[in-house]
């Protein structure tokens, strides 16, 4: 009886001994799985940001910021010769600016105006519906905010796509990233700093102008910037709004053009295809610099 | 301060708290107008099939016996994001890893967040040229699939779309995980991976779900990554290499010589998707809320 309890035992902690050495195993390997699943994640970046780099190069010249994007047809008679692609997209990068400024300008007030809002009433249940209701027009797909702004501005507005609709398109979807970014930045500021603005006596629009806005600018600026950078990119609304334009256009009830639609449009006709790279190029390298400049803002603000 | 000076500031102050109000009727007078034009513009198409609409998997644009039905669109959305998120599951996770506990505060975790957010910078359209001249030759070259169209590449591509949405709320929660609960488990003699999945993951289950379920959201109304790469052919997809369509590319592509009862049909596919999205992002929002 002894005896076999003390194999019993025996038995056990050679079994939890090499239990141990399992575990630490397994740890290792887990933690191997981790980097290299990560790796994998970011080999993406690299990898698409390589490609439009090393195909996109190339096409890149004075040109291409200056003319306009070429037809089918002289696109053919150059790629056939063997040269490159005569033209460049300077409609399509005038017309995002254009569309682009025009959104901002409806967007950046109303929803600088909704954050602060949202920011003096936070505790009141109107605002935090407010605040859910904004949560769902971020979430809403852009074709849908393209359907939508189609049915509300080109049927209704201008009677065509245009430029009007465009811009509404993606002021809509820049619309609650401000109101957002608004109400975070201003949540940051001290109290203590607004409180001895309205002690002083000061009107409330002026502790909005001369305390909250400044003290929260770079916030707000990385809120913008960021938004801007998400809208350069669309396609899909304004596929739906401003369909492209081979021209330069400034009329607001008229269609535009616009990178990426450009892009869009060269995908769909074979003879582009070497604009395509350096199109993307371009419109991911403005994208991406947004981004990283907004980045950099508030790396500085909490440094 | 002079009486009527109180006075003026008095009301300026009133002026101001209506001007702030007003703009926020602003969102209500969007997001009522957004449902009362969808459901106006897809009056026509509900009249005439009904609830059909959902289960009918017809897409016949054909003058005189034209046939809409959403079924197939369904399918094709579906089967993409939920593939989508079954790739993006082990990615997003294991970067949230790295960068909220194995190399927390480090210059390499700064580094891998900062490029995993640049992922969320890419533009659609860019993620759908990369898919269609690198990915879907790639995918071909390999033998997976004859045309390298289909489920497969669009769920591919949608994941990498995803991740940075699911990497950056699961590296948050698993931040807020507080270091006492960790060191006690260290204590006891527990690994690394014990912690993580003894401690951490219990901890962050919710927020770790929410990530999931709103990158989930995302992959549902991308559009033209989707388009360019599923093939565009109006059947359920059979298979994980079948071609299909999703309710988001049939807008895209149909849009534009649309009119009558096919257009008002893509506008109930738009309001279809806008639920969808819409009830998918609430419990999302829900779940962080509860966590908060």
């Amino acid at each position: 009886m002894d005896q076999t309890n003390e194999l019993l035992v025996d038995k056990r902690t050679l079994l939890l001994q090499d239990h141990s050495v399992r575990r630490k195993v397994k740890d290792r390997l887990f933690l191997g799985t981790v980097i290299f699943f990560s790796l994998i994640t970011i080999s993406f970046v690299f990898l698409i940001i390589g490609s439009c780099v090393l195909k996109g190069y190339h096409q890149i010249n004075w040109a291409f910021f200056t003319q306009s994007a070429p037809d089918t047809f002289t696109a053919m008679m150059a790629k056939s010769s063997g040269q490159i692609i005569p033209g460049g997209i300077v409609n399509g990068i005038l017309g995002s600016l254009y569309l682009v400024a025009l959104a901002s300008l409806i967007a950046i007030p109303f929803g600088v105006l909704i954050g602060i809002y949202l920011y003096e009433n936070s505790k009141n249940r109107y605002a935090g519906f407010i605040r859910d209701i904004t949560d769902v027009l971020q979430g809403v797909p852009s074709i849908v905010v393209g359907l939508i702004v189609y049915l509300w501005v080109v049927v209704h507005i201008t009677h065509g796509y245009s430029v009007l609709a465009g811009s509404v398109a993606l002021a809509l979807m820049m619309l609650p990233l401000i109101i957002r970014s608004t109400e975070e930045s201003m949540k940051m500021i001290p109290d203590s700093l607004k409180e001895a603005a309205i002690a002083l006596g000061t009107p409330y629009y002026k502790v909005i102008f001369r305390v909250l806005i400044p003290t929260s600018f770079s916030g707000l600026m990385t809120g913008i910037l960021l938004a801007i950078s998400r809208i350069l990119g669309e396609t899909a609304p304004l596929m739906l709004t401003t369909l492209g334009n081979p021209a330069i256009n400034w009329s607001l009830t008229k269609p535009v053009s616009a990178v990426p639609l450009l892009v869009w449009q060269f995908y769909n006709d074979p003879n582009m295809v070497d604009l395509i790279w350096s199109s993307t190029l371009f419109l991911m390298g403005f994208v991406l610099i947004l981004n990283l400049l907004s980045k950099w803002i508030t790396a500085r603000r909490n440094a | 301060m002079s009486l009527t000076k109180l006075h003026v500031q008095v009301n300026s102050d009133k002026i101001l708290k209506y001007v702030l109000f007003t703009a926020s009727l602003l969102i209500l007078v969007i997001s009522g107008g957004m449902i009362f034009s969808l459901i106006r513009g897809s009056m026509l198409s509900f009249h005439q099939f009904g609830w059909d609409f959902l289960i009918s998997s017809k897409w016949d644009p054909t003058q005189g016996r034209e046939q809409y039905g959403a079924l197939l669109f369904i399918c094709g959305t579906l089967f993409t994001s939920v593939l989508a998120l079954i790739i993006a599951l082990p990615l997003a996770f294991s970067t949230s890893l790295f960068v909220a506990e194995y190399f927390h505060n480090t210059r390499m975790a700064s580094v891998v967040s900062t490029l995993v957010d640049l992922l969320a910078g890419i533009p659609s359209i860019i993620y759908g040229l990369w898919g269609f001249y690198i990915l879907r030759p790639f995918i071909v070259s390999i033998g997976l699939s004859p045309q390298g169209y289909g489920i497969f590449t669009s769920g591919l591509i949608l994941a990498i779309m995803i991740i940075p949405y699911a990497t950056s709320l699961s590296s948050a929660t698993i931040k807020m995980v507080p270091n006492e609960l960790k060191e006690a488990a260290y204590s006891l003699g527990a690994t690394r991976l014990e912690v993580i999945w003894t401690v951490i993951l219990p901890n962050a289950r919710s927020g770790i779900a929410a990530s999931y379920i709103l990158a989930f959201g995302r992959a549902l109304g991308e559009t033209l990554a989707v388009t360019m790469l599923i093939g565009n052919a109006n059947i359920i997809p059979t298979g994980l290499f079948s071609t299909g369509n999703s309710m988001a590319s049939v807008i895209a592509n149909q849009f534009g010589e649309a009119n009558g009862l096919q257009l008002s049909s893509l506008i109930e596919i738009g309001l279809l998707l806008f639920v969808i999205t819409t009830l998918i992002n609430a419990v999302g929002k829900f779940i962080i809320k509860k966590m908060a």
